[in-house]
């Protein structure tokens, strides 16, 4: 039963780090229509930076734990989203009326970039991650079960998802985001600056991968210039799995992802963990393309 | 003088941008071990300065193509102006061309130190992939990122028949072809319904799911330790590692100009237009009768053939292999082979392969930068020049009095 | 007696809550020229659509006429089925192959009655180069009846406007159809062009004995060309009948020119 609980536990943490990084996907999908190849590496970036920053602050600085984990969440934020949206203005912008191969080659080859010059900036070593997130005393007993940091990310993931929607619903970014989503040509229509739009939701998006980053690097201890490119696909999977464009899909997918990958290694086999998201992929775009709570496109002849 | 004022504004804020953006990732390096932060000024002093030279590059480039004819796909001929193609066609050129070129290719293993013919056998691999990769990609317009779990198969199925049957070269070459057609023909089927990006990802996940396999069943195909001893191909007698290498090259060389040759003539064909006009414009194709289900089918099946062979001549030209050569990275390359080239160009594409695979060689300063540098190239050419180095150049049929 | 051709009967496309094409009737005549017209949306191209095979009609029948003047149900049939079946089609918004020439855009269209495969490309045996030979003969025969012969090795796209929806005609003549489906082919073209257009689709259907199913918004042209026109409106058949009469039906103008 322990043993149940504690897969419960771990599926829902990875659940929770995927979804994060999905909707980046999903949403980036759902203005552009474009793959992003190189999101993987915005997480992996905002992983780097709250190591880089964080630890520049232990050293030089006597600031408590907290403080420090706060400024380098900050920190791996506003890089995060910084390398987003510049991405977006290099590699993609241009090609927004180009075929979608092109573009997605371009998407590629920005995540060669990526991942090669943190490589170089830095290291190809792993580079250990002192957690920065203190024991909370409450959850001593139930140690066994969760620890804090997974606690964390779960808060963390529903405060965003609960921000987000909101933004989403309520607010006028929100609004012309989803208009341009569905019909970009009658956004600008009716005055909707598009080009803001797009580099909002880029900034979003990176945002709440290189929050998953700074969670994830938190949590395993260490990260290395290579965690962008396998969480990506993952996440991607999720995302698709959901239903690609649609956010509430990207939780849902990331959720079932993590709970698979989860329960796969724990009763199945854990050398076929990374596989079980292939295999989940190639599933639901065979049977459901439009994934679990997308919608059917059909394509106008 | 207003125009200067403004460009350099931009590049200035660009660079200033660019330097903020990178400090943590290329001016502060943390050690935790030792607790020394080390801060690398100069790093952004050259980030400061290349972009804002750089900028003005891009922003140069944007501006002409956006002004521009737009992009074309293809060469259109213009009369008089001059075209190394066209001067390479004409017969008296073209003759004593292709005569120079022969003996020095059949000398070339003697006129060199080794190491370089067994590069150049590399490099020659590399263009049959490239070529194979491209039927699916230039002429199908089918992303497929997964190409290198063609190549696997091929290696393996020389591997593995050897391991079990003690089968040898000359047999596993055909059969390795033939394992990355069936192949080919099974990543296909699921694929059939999926456009576009879906294709690449999925793809994507087969080539992984393809490596992971082999990594895992141990007991069948050894695992990460692979098949070591393969036999090299013997001529008659068994040869000496010189030997057999210089003998892969020649094979190699057969093998390029046989795969140019048959691609050439799926090219002008029913089949290749057929490929072609799915690649184009699906559903236009599906009205003209076109079954698009069989001719993705049959892209993958002929693009996959080539990995196949190829997967056997790496087998024999290293003698060991194991799933570590065949990731992800393995098939981006060949891509970057078949985009930098010329995307649906034979030319292009032996041209990217070539770059593709002795640039690293023998700029070895650069070779560190290798990935970051073929990353770029795939931007710059996305954005710029889509077509390729050398570019497609459609066939001229002779209608009326028209010469070629 | 004329065969039928193509015989829809009550046929219905529904997508999600919306029913598109409502309880239709229609059927088609050896060698006529017939028009669908009506208001935009009322579900014209969802019927060319559901014909041809791109959508599977949701209620109802489409039947083709076979080889052996047997009616065919075509209901869920691929597209390349129902062109091996005798239908060919052009398209609303132009959907040229734009990379490859106006010859090669021909030569796609003689796909279906072609045999060679893989094995006659590689190998280049006498059958399959006769036959290229005469792919390349019956395209450039197909370009000169409708005289676009010196676009023969021009790139599809940088054909004038007016050239490009000709030449998606001749494309689908290349597949020796039995019915010729139009999607709008006048639509911006000048009256000159139009007038031209009027003359050769005529001369198609007298020429190559094909019969033809247009849609078409420009009215001088239906009168002028079809025998019979239906008339839809919001997915349902409002008229059908003679130009004469659909001139003066009360339903038509009420569709055409509201309350």
């Amino acid at each position: 039963m322990k043993y149940f609980l504690q897969l419960v536990l771990a599926g829902l943490t990875k659940g929770s780090i995927y979804a994060l990084i999905a909707l980046g996907y999903t949403m980036v999908y759902g203005i552009i229509k474009l793959i992003n190849f190189a999101h993987g590496e915005i997480y992996m970036i905002g992983a780097f930076t709250a190591l880089i920053v964080g630890g520049a602050l232990q050293i030089t600085t006597g600031l408590p734990p907290l403080s420090i984990l706060a400024i380098s969440l900050a920190a791996a934020i506003f890089f995060s989203s910084g390398y987003g949206v510049t991405m977006e203005k290099i590699a993609y912008k241009p090609l927004r009326n180009a075929p979608r191969l092109t573009a997605l080659i371009s998407a590629i080859g920005m995540s060669l970039i990526l991942q090669n010059y943190v490589l170089l900036a830095q290291t190809s070593d792993f580079l250990p991650f002192r957690s920065m997130i203190p024991n909370f005393p409450f959850l001593t007993p139930g140690k066994s079960l969760v620890t804090t940091t997974q606690l964390v990310i779960l808060v963390t993931t529903i405060v965003v998802m609960v921000l987000l929607t909101l933004l989403i619903k309520f607010t006028k970014m929100g609004k012309a985001m989803r208009a341009t989503s569905q019909d970009k040509v009658m956004a600008q229509l009716v005055g909707i600056d598009i080009n803001k739009v797009i580099t909002f939701t880029f900034a979003i998006g990176s945002a709440t991968a290189a929050i998953g980053g700074v969670l994830i690097a938190n949590h395993m201890g260490q990260i290395n210039f290579y965690i962008g490119f396998l969480a990506g696909i993952k996440a991607f999977v999720a995302a698709v799995l959901g239903g690609i464009g649609s956010i509430p899909g990207a939780v849902l997918g990331s959720l079932v992802l993590g709970m698979t990958e989860s329960f796969g290694a724990g009763y199945i086999s854990s050398a076929y963990e990374d596989a079980f998201a292939f295999v989940i992929l190639i599933i639901i775009l065979i049977f459901k393309p439009s994934g679990l709570l997308g919608r059917n496109e059909i394509e106008k002849v | 003088m207003n125009y200067f004022l403004q460009e350099t504004k931009k590049s200035v804020l660009s660079a200033l941008w660019l330097m903020i953006l990178t400090f943590p990732l290329m001016v502060l390096k943390v050690n935790i071990f030792e607790s020394v932060v080390t801060l690398r000024w100069n790093n952004m002093i050259w980030i400061g300065i290349g972009t804002f030279f750089l900028s003005w590059l891009w922003r140069f480039l944007l501006d002409r193509k956006e002004n521009g004819s737009g992009n074309k796909t293809q060469e259109t001929e213009i009369p008089g102006k001059f075209s190394l193609r066209k001067s390479l066609n004409e017969k008296r050129i073209k003759i004593p061309t292709l005569a120079v070129l022969a003996v020095l290719v059949l000398a070339f293993p003697f006129m060199v130190k080794f190491y370089q013919v067994s590069i150049m056998t590399s490099a020659l691999m590399f263009v049959i992939l490239g070529l194979g990769l491209n039927i699916v990609i230039g002429y199908g317009g089918l992303l497929h990122l997964g190409y290198a779990a063609f190549y696997a198969m091929g290696a393996y199925s020389y591997g593995l028949l050897y391991l079990y049957w003690g089968v040898q070269f000359w047999v596993a070459l055909p059969l390795g072809a033939v394992s990355g057609a069936v192949f080919g023909i099974v990543i296909g089927v699921p694929v059939l319904r999926l456009r576009g990006d879906y294709l690449a990802i999925v793809t994507l996940a087969f080539g992984e799911i393809a490596r992971l396999l082999l990594e895992n069943m141990s007991g069948f195909t050894k695992g990460p330790e692979g098949i070591a001893q393969i036999p090299r191909p013997a001529f008659f007698v068994k040869l000496s590692l010189q030997g057999a290498t210089t003998y892969l090259f020649y094979i190699c060389i057969v093998l390029v100009l046989f795969t140019i040759f048959i691609i050439r003539r799926l090219e002008d064909s029913r089949i290749g237009r057929a490929l072609e006009a799915m690649k184009e414009d699906d559903i236009a194709a599906q009205s003209m009768g076109i079954d698009l289900a069989k001719t993705k089918l049959i892209t993958f099946a002929l693009g996959a053939v080539w990995a196949g062979m190829v997967g056997v001549l790496l087998a024999s030209k290293t003698t060991y292999i194991n799933p570590g050569s065949f990731t992800l990275m393995e098939s981006v390359m060949i891509l970057v082979a078949v985009v930098l080239g010329g995307t649906g160009s034979i030319p292009g594409v032996i041209l990217g392969a070539f770059l593709v695979t002795l640039i690293p060689e023998y700029f070895r300063v650069l070779a560190d930068y290798r990935m970051l540098m073929f990353g770029v190239a795939l931007v710059v050419m996305s954005i710029f020049r889509p077509q390729g180095i050398i570019p497609r150049v459609r066939k001229r049929y002779l209608v009326g009095e028209d010469k070629i | 007696m004329s065969r039928t051709i193509l015989d829809i009967t009550d046929f219905s496309m529904v997508f999600g809550g919306l029913r598109a094409v409502d309880h239709v009737h229609m059927h088609i005549d050896e060698g006529e020229i017939v028009a669908l017209i009506g208001p935009n949306g009322a579900g014209k191209t969802t019927l060319f659509n559901c014909v041809t095979g791109v959508y599977t009609p949701s209620e109802g029948d489409i039947r083709v006429s076979g080889s052996d003047s047997e009616m065919i149900r075509t209901n869920g049939k691929k597209p390349n089925k129902i062109t091996e079946l005798g239908l060919a089609r052009t398209f609303q918004n132009i959907r040229l192959f734009s990379s490859m020439t106006a010859l090669e855009n021909v030569m796609i269209g003689r796909h279906p009655k072609l045999k060679a495969g893989i094995f006659g490309a590689i190998f280049r045996d006498k059958k399959t180069m006769t036959e290229e030979a005469q792919v390349i003969t019956d395209s450039l025969s197909i370009l000169r009846k409708l005289d676009l012969e010196k676009y023969a090795n021009e790139p599809a796209s940088s054909l004038p406007y007016g050239a490009q929806r000709l030449l998606e005609i001749a494309r689908a003549m290349a597949t020796e159809p039995q019915l010729l489906l139009l999607d709008e082919p006048a639509a911006g073209m000048n009256p000159q062009e139009t007038k031209e257009l009027d003359d050769t689709i005529k001369r198609i259907r007298d020429e190559e004995g094909m019969t033809i199913l247009l849609i078409e918004h420009d009215m001088s042209l239906v009168m002028s060309l079809s025998e019979r026109i239906y008339v839809l409106d919001y997915g349902k058949m409002i008229a059908q009948g003679s130009p004469d009469e659909m001139k003066s039906d009360p339903a038509v103008i009420k569709a055409y020119l509201g309350e």
